[in-house]
């Protein structure tokens, strides 16, 4: 008799698609981490004295921290002295005026990625701030978001153009003793975004970067900071990919969101950084710091996010609400296949009056892989009439993988109103067979069900993201099942 | 099309068809009955390669190759289609999603060019009014939170998109109240043609009424009991099971007029 597992056998040892390395001459510091390599960075980034010494108080912070070991992943002893801290393109001195100058090297990974960026100018509407490595190379349709006001580029250039702002707002919503990783992230930090949206300014594209690891045994450290100020609007789309790595890499990014009274701020994420391969060998470590801070009223802070990628993610992306009225919402697709592990959720803290989150969580485990959800959700004193509804599903593929769901709920104002639904369930033989039997091929099947099962959270990105993660997860899902 | 061989039937060690002969030919429909537990379903799933079973002997040939040799999607893109008894729910995906990607599999084995959105849409409206079925109904997720009548109406609406050879109705009827049993019985005869088979597994002869068959077997303890023409359905509606269970063994070749 034919079985309907039968067809997954031939789809396992599919490799990653992008791992690719490319060839760069990059001017890379020798691994190492104390006071001097700090000092070094902000040298080579020739940053103001105040960031220096922000740098160095979040290096002395770290120095006393410990790694935390409370998430629900497993991984050997990071050594922090056996990476590099910087690590950029080299000719700093004389960047690109445009994409021209830009080494067809690079520009050739980025078509390899699908990101041809040509292209991407005029076609796509997207402005891109491509950070390879840890310097931005090749920054676009800056003019036009310039003619309205918004300031938006790498984060070195910010901290030379516009250092009140940086002064004013880095570190206001992420602090630098914060966590461990981020505290990390302060200190190193090499590149990253920024985006500054003036007053009543509806930003006129969607703003994206494109995050890339390249160069061997270099620890990642993007710090990403956007600004939405009074009744603005942007949407910030995130998509990451990286080349194949036999080490794990280190990346400890750190995102911080301001949104003043009436502005709204929709950050999208897609991630495929290397996994690992099917033994679970290699792979990104993924401990990232992202939150949003609805600091003024009425203001509104939305992540979405489909992590596929990492061999570890570890990543909390949540939302302060200050302002009275403010909204945060947090949607989320997490797949964890062969060994792959997440412990990801989100943190509604809810502080100012009327405030309300959402929270709606789709975790996919399949092979061995390991999916929690960790999540949040805290009413303050003050926050008279919060409400939060929050969601969880869970979706197993097979039988050697997990998944934990761990909602903390701390509520100390009656007036509360807090739902949480959760569900667990596996794809049935049952959808299977109904699949098979109009013709789909089990791999089709799978990805349709689970693409079925995240389409609350596929809803909220915007289209062009929304059919590459369809895309992702079928990819992702190759050879899950066996 | 389809010559069944002393097909014997095993799950988790259980007999469950003994021996089963049948001989469908393009155009012919034939209805399976017999009471419950008797292996009707079992011989449904098998002829659509549901995991499960074990075939202990016996062969089955569909269109002169080996049938239990192929995956059942090799089996659906070669025109053989299951109409469930319990069509599964699918949250998430829409109707005309799952429509579509059957319809292009199947139009890939035939050798034929996917079809556009909107030769898609002009096909699936024309075959909607076959099964009176409203377009919101191509957006709902697949039979989620559809009512017994939607899902078994769903069920014909794929097979008059997909036009199998050789379909497979397997209890369409159980759970229809009389006027989803006229909708589905004439969606069902309208795709009667000389160059597709059918096999009608029911319980009850009621939808014989509507769908008239060429050939009724009535199924046994895992063994076609008894074969004849329209008129046995009748009879066993007049005697009950009971009266097969005790009586003759005719075979399906005997019955053949």
């Amino acid at each position: 008799m034919n079985t309907a597992t039968d067809p997954y056998d031939a789809l396992v040892n599919r490799e990653y698609k992008e791992g690719f390395v490319t060839e760069i001459e990059s001017e890379t510091l020798p691994p190492g981490l104390d006071e001097d390599v700090v000092r070094q960075i902000s040298a080579k980034k020739k940053e103001p004295e105040f960031l220096l010494n922000w740098r160095l108080e979040a290096f002395r912070k770290w120095l006393t921290m410990t790694e935390p070991h409370w998430a629900s992943v497993h991984h050997k002893p990071i050594d922090y002295q056996a990476l590099s801290y910087y690590s950029a393109p080299k000719s700093d001195a004389d960047r690109p005026k445009s994409l021209d100058e830009v080494d067809p090297e690079l520009l050739r990974t980025y078509e390899k990625l699908g990101i041809p960026l040509l292209e991407q100018e005029m076609l796509a509407g997207v402005a891109v701030d491509a950070v390879f490595d840890s310097v931005s190379v090749a920054t676009t349709f800056k003019k036009s978001l310039a003619e309205k006001g918004i300031i938006f580029g790498s984060f070195s250039d910010a901290v030379q153009s516009h250092p009140e702002l940086i002064e004013q707002y880095l570190g206001s919503v992420v602090p630098v003793a914060d966590n461990f990783f981020a505290a990390l992230n302060s200190a190193v930090f090499s590149d990253g975004s920024f985006c500054y949206v003036p007053k009543g300014v509806r930003c006129p594209m969607e703003l994206s970067t494109y995050f890339r690891i390249n160069a061997a045994n270099t620890g990642q450290f993007e710090r990403t900071l956007l600004i939405a100020d009074e009744g603005s609007y942007v949407s910030y789309l995130e998509g990451c990919t990286a080349p194949q790595r036999d080490e794990n890499q280190l990346h400890a990014a750190v995102v911080e969101l301001v949104a003043l009274a009436d502005a709204e701020i929709k950050y999208s994420t897609v991630q495929n950084w290397y996994p690992g391969d099917k033994d679970g060998k290699g792979g990104i470590y993924n401990f990232v710091t992202k939150r949003g801070d609805c600091r003024g009223d009425r203001s509104k802070i939305s992540w979405t996010q489909v992590e596929t990628g990492s061999a570890i993610t570890w990543k909390y992306p949540s939302c302060v609400l200050r302002g009275n009225d403010s909204i945060g919402e947090f949607y989320s697709v997490a797949l964890t296949n062969n060994y792959q592990q997440a412990d990801t959720g989100t943190k509604m803290i809810h502080l100012g009056r009327n405030t309300s989150s959402t929270i709606i969580s789709k975790g996919i485990s399949a092979g061995r892989g390991h999916n929690a959800y960790r999540g949040l959700v805290k009413i303050g004193k003050g926050a008279d009439h919060a409400r939060n509804y929050t969601q969880c599903d869970s979706l197993l593929i097979g039988d050697r993988c997990s998944a934990h769901t761990f909602p903390y709920i701390e509520v100390q104002n009656p007036s509360a109103n807090v739902e949480h639904e959760a569900t667990t369930s596996k794809i049935s033989d049952d959808q299977m067979f109904y699949c098979l039997q109009r013709g789909l091929s089990a791999e089709d099947a799978v990805s349709m069900i689970v693409n079925g099962f995240c389409k609350e959270v596929f809803r909220e990105l915007p289209m062009e993201f929304a059919v590459a993660a369809q895309k992702l997860l079928g990819i992702s899902l190759e050879g899950s099942v066996g | 099309m389809l010559e069944i061989r002393n097909l014997c039937v095993e799950t988790d060690g259980k007999a469950i068809l003994k021996g089963i002969n049948l001989s469908v030919k393009a155009g012919e429909v034939h209805a399976i009955m017999g009471p419950n537990g008797s292996g009707k379903s079992t011989l449904a799933h098998i002829l659509a390669g549901r995991d499960g079973y074990e075939v202990t002997a016996g062969e089955v040939i569909y269109q002169g190759y080996d049938l239990l040799d192929k995956a059942p999607e090799e089996r659906a893109r070669d025109g053989i289609f299951l109409a469930f008894q319990y069509p599964v729910e699918i949250p998430g995906v829409s109707n005309i999603y799952l429509l579509k990607a059957a319809l292009n599999a199947v139009r890939q084995q035939r050798g034929e060019d996917e079809l556009d959105a909107m030769d898609f849409m002009v096909l699936v409206r024309d075959k909607l009014k076959l099964v009176a079925m409203d377009e919101a109904f191509l957006s709902r997720a697949v039979n989620y939170g559809f009512s017994g009548g939607e899902k078994k109406r769903n069920e014909i609406l794929q097979m008059a998109v997909l036009e199998p050879r050789l379909a497979i109705l397997d209890e369409t009827d159980s759970g229809l109240d009389i006027d989803a049993l006229r909708i589905v019985a004439g969606g069902v005869n309208s795709l009667r043609s000389p160059e597709r088979a059918m096999i009608l597994v029911t319980h009850y002869q009621r939808l014989l009424d509507y769908i008239v068959p060429d050939f009724v077997h009535v199924l046994a303890n895992g063994r076609i009991a008894r074969s004849g023409g329209r008129e046995l359905a009748l009879e066993l509606e007049e005697k009950g099971y009971s009266w097969i269970q005790e009586g003759g063994t005719a075979t399906a070749a005997e019955a053949r007029p």
